[in-house]
């Protein structure tokens, strides 16, 4: 049963189209991603969520409702947004309180409930503080605080983990995704990192120019891409151009690989993705030779730039105690069956 | 680099304004502060003795404690105006398109691109016996007498008010740049309508702004001398302007210069203690 449901959202500033004819139905207690480079739209349509943004076209349903004309502050939705947007002039209870005193709630329930909720992001001691005397990630549990504690229908997240440093920002992620499947709030993340919508989604809406280019859980997303644009956006991808050859055969140069070719005439021109910690590395034969030009150390893992007849490709090995190839080495790759992607060259 | 010559450092490179300011600040303050501890005969002149007797004066005599008190309550009034027009006017200011803002900021700036006493005079051809207000007011069939609000201390408020809104539009619209505008939407997102959002979001983060305005309107108005001389004349003395006219029409400097450490000590006491208060208030909200 459909919870959230977009009918033809669209937005337009003057000429340009942020947002374009999208289509969506979001379940009770999801989480969802909004995943996209920079001026995808995926911002402009959380703030037609929102409210703060009327659309140009198309519906809003929420639970049945159309709440396209309602205005933000009758919508009751938690929102956190990317700076956070506390009121620097209130302490962390304030703060947490506002949305429930706005709902006329009576202040010994206000502060219980300002209480438990900060229990919840274990920020209990800080509760006289101002978010001045914050660090930057008690100020992101405050927002959150602030957007759980009027238990909206929908909680809406406006990439809030940016701000946090690299450790933190994965602590988040499990710590916020372990919050929300406790909760069983709807959950809408707006992010442009794809690591934090593949880990913390139900769901993920990879969109682009304003288009939605695949909605897909995030497993399908990385193996099944349905565009080179996905491919690349979601995970790291090499990409060479051929042309089909014959059935469930692609040339690439003078190499021939076996991929699922469907229904596509020889002469095809096509691309090939593979995903680099697809490859099977070994220093013999037999696969498909290759030149080891730079090996780089990521610690869990080791980065390969090789050369070969398919061009130049980057290689991921686990680390398995030893340094295996060095630059000038010989190599030979193999796959897996299925570990090709094959799309159409305009795609 | 040696380390004594690293440590003289700073002495040598503020040198320059230090002399400044002590030949041209420092040294004329003294000088007056000294002056105010003689005594004065008019047969003579300037005593060389020393005393507080100007001090005790000024301070005993109810004719200088009107001026003071008249001085002291124009700068408030003139600093509670500049609010109520001040604040809105930097907040519309701050939602206009860039386009308009800039354009709408340079009116705002005007009083003060044009020359004091130019300026004064054009609100003494407004205000006069037979100026525009009185002809407005007798075209529109008040009665044929004349309305003036020459040495008035309205007149005096209204032109003062004039030159020093804009002071407080900057220095509010500095700290209307500062606010985050998804506080505001975070506002309207928790269930707070526009109204809320002002009186509870915006305003409260205006605050350090409009006080800071505060303490440069009331210090401005409380030292004006050439509106208060020209507007208010001889008949709506404020302590500049009695200042001024013991030095140049009684030619008594001492009493003088008395009235101006007065001015200046008042003025330092009211601002610091406004600005304790501030601090003491503000320091844990804002960076």
């Amino acid at each position: 049963m459909s919870y959230l449901n977009f009918q033809a959202l669209g937005k337009q500033f003057g000429d340009f189209v942020a947002v374009h004819d999208m289509n969506l139905s979001i379940d009770r207690g999801e989480f969802i991603s909004f995943l996209g480079p920079s001026g995808c739209g995926k911002t402009t349509t959380l703030q037609m969520i929102a409210g703060l943004l009327t659309p140009t076209t198309g519906k809003i349903f929420l639970d049945g409702v159309d709440i396209t004309e309602t205005p933000a502050n009758k919508r009751g939705l938690g929102i956190v947004f990317q700076s956070y947007a506390l009121f620097p002039h209130m302490t962390v209870t304030e703060n947490v309180s506002f949305g429930l005193e706005m709902r006329g709630i009576a202040k010994t329930e206000r502060l219980e409930r300002c209480r438990d909720t900060l229990a919840q992001v274990r920020l209990e001691q800080f509760s006289d503080r101002y978010p001045k005397e914050l660090s930057g990630g008690q100020r992101q549990r405050v927002a959150l605080a602030r957007a759980l504690v009027i238990e909206p229908p929908v909680l809406l997240l406006d990439e809030p983990l940016s701000n946090l440093d690299a450790k933190l920002r994965e602590e988040m992620r499990i710590e916020l995704r372990l919050l929300q499947q406790d909760i069983g709030v709807t959950t809408i993340l707006v992010t442009h990192d794809q690591e934090e919508a593949l880990s913390m989604s139900d769901r993920i809406v990879v969109m682009q120019e304003g288009e939605v280019s695949q909605i897909a859980a995030p497993l399908e997303l990385y193996e099944r891409p349905a565009s080179t644009f996905v491919s690349h956006f979601v995970g790291k991808t090499n990409l060479v151009q051929g042309q089909v050859t014959a059935l469930n055969e692609v040339g690439i140069n003078e190499t021939r690989l076996k991929v699922d070719t469907g229904q596509r005439a020889p002469g095809m021109a096509v691309q090939i993705s593979i995903r680099p910690e697809k490859f099977i590395m070994s220093t013999e034969e037999p696969g498909l030779k290759v030149y080891v030009e730079t090996a780089i150390f990521l610690g869990a893992s080791w980065l390969y730039r090789v050369n070969g007849s398919l061009g130049e490709l980057f290689v991921t090995q686990p680390n398995t105690g030893s340094a295996r190839y060095t630059k000038g080495d010989t190599a030979w790759l193999s796959w897996q069956e299925g570990s090709l992607t094959l799309f159409e060259e305009h795609a | 680099m040696g380390g004594v010559n690293t440590r003289l450092a700073p002495y040598f490179l503020t040198a320059p304004g230090i002399v400044f300011f002590v030949a041209l600040l420092g040294a004329p303050m003294l000088m007056t502060f000294l002056l105010s501890l003689h005594s004065y005969d008019f047969n003579t002149g300037i005593q060389s003795d020393w005393t507080f007797a100007n001090y005790i004066e000024v301070l005993g005599d109810s004719y200088f404690q009107k001026i003071f008190g008249r001085t002291f309550g124009l700068a408030l009034l003139v600093t509670v105006i500049c609010v109520l027009i001040g604040v809105p006017e930097a907040y519309i200011l701050s939602k206009m398109s860039s386009r308009w803002r800039s354009i709408f900021l340079l009116v705002v700036l005007g009083p003060l691109l044009i020359s004091v006493v130019v300026r004064t005079l054009g609100w003494a051809l407004l205000f006069g016996g037979k100026g525009l207000l009185t002809m407005i007011s007798q075209a529109l069939g008040f009665g044929d007498a004349p309305v003036s609000l020459m040495f008035t201390f309205t007149g005096m408020t209204i032109a003062l008010v004039h030159v020093l809104v804009p002071f407080m539009v900057i220095s509010v619209w500095a700290s209307l740049q500062k606010i985050d505008p998804q506080s505001e939407d975070a506002g309207y997102c928790l269930g707070a309508s526009k109204l809320t959002v002002l009186r509870r979001i915006t305003l409260p983060q205006a605050m350090p702004g409009i006080l800071s305005g505060s303490i440069i309107v009331f210090a401005l108005t409380a030292s004006a001398f050439a509106t208060p001389a020209i507007i208010g004349g001889r008949r709506m003395k404020v302590v500049a302007t009695a200042a001024y006219d013991e030095y140049l029409s009684t030619l008594n400097w001492p009493l003088g210069a008395a009235i101006a450490v007065l001015l200046l000590v008042a003025n330092v006491v009211i601002i610091a203690s406004y600005n304790k208060l501030i601090e003491r208030r503000f320091a844990k909200v804002f960076e």
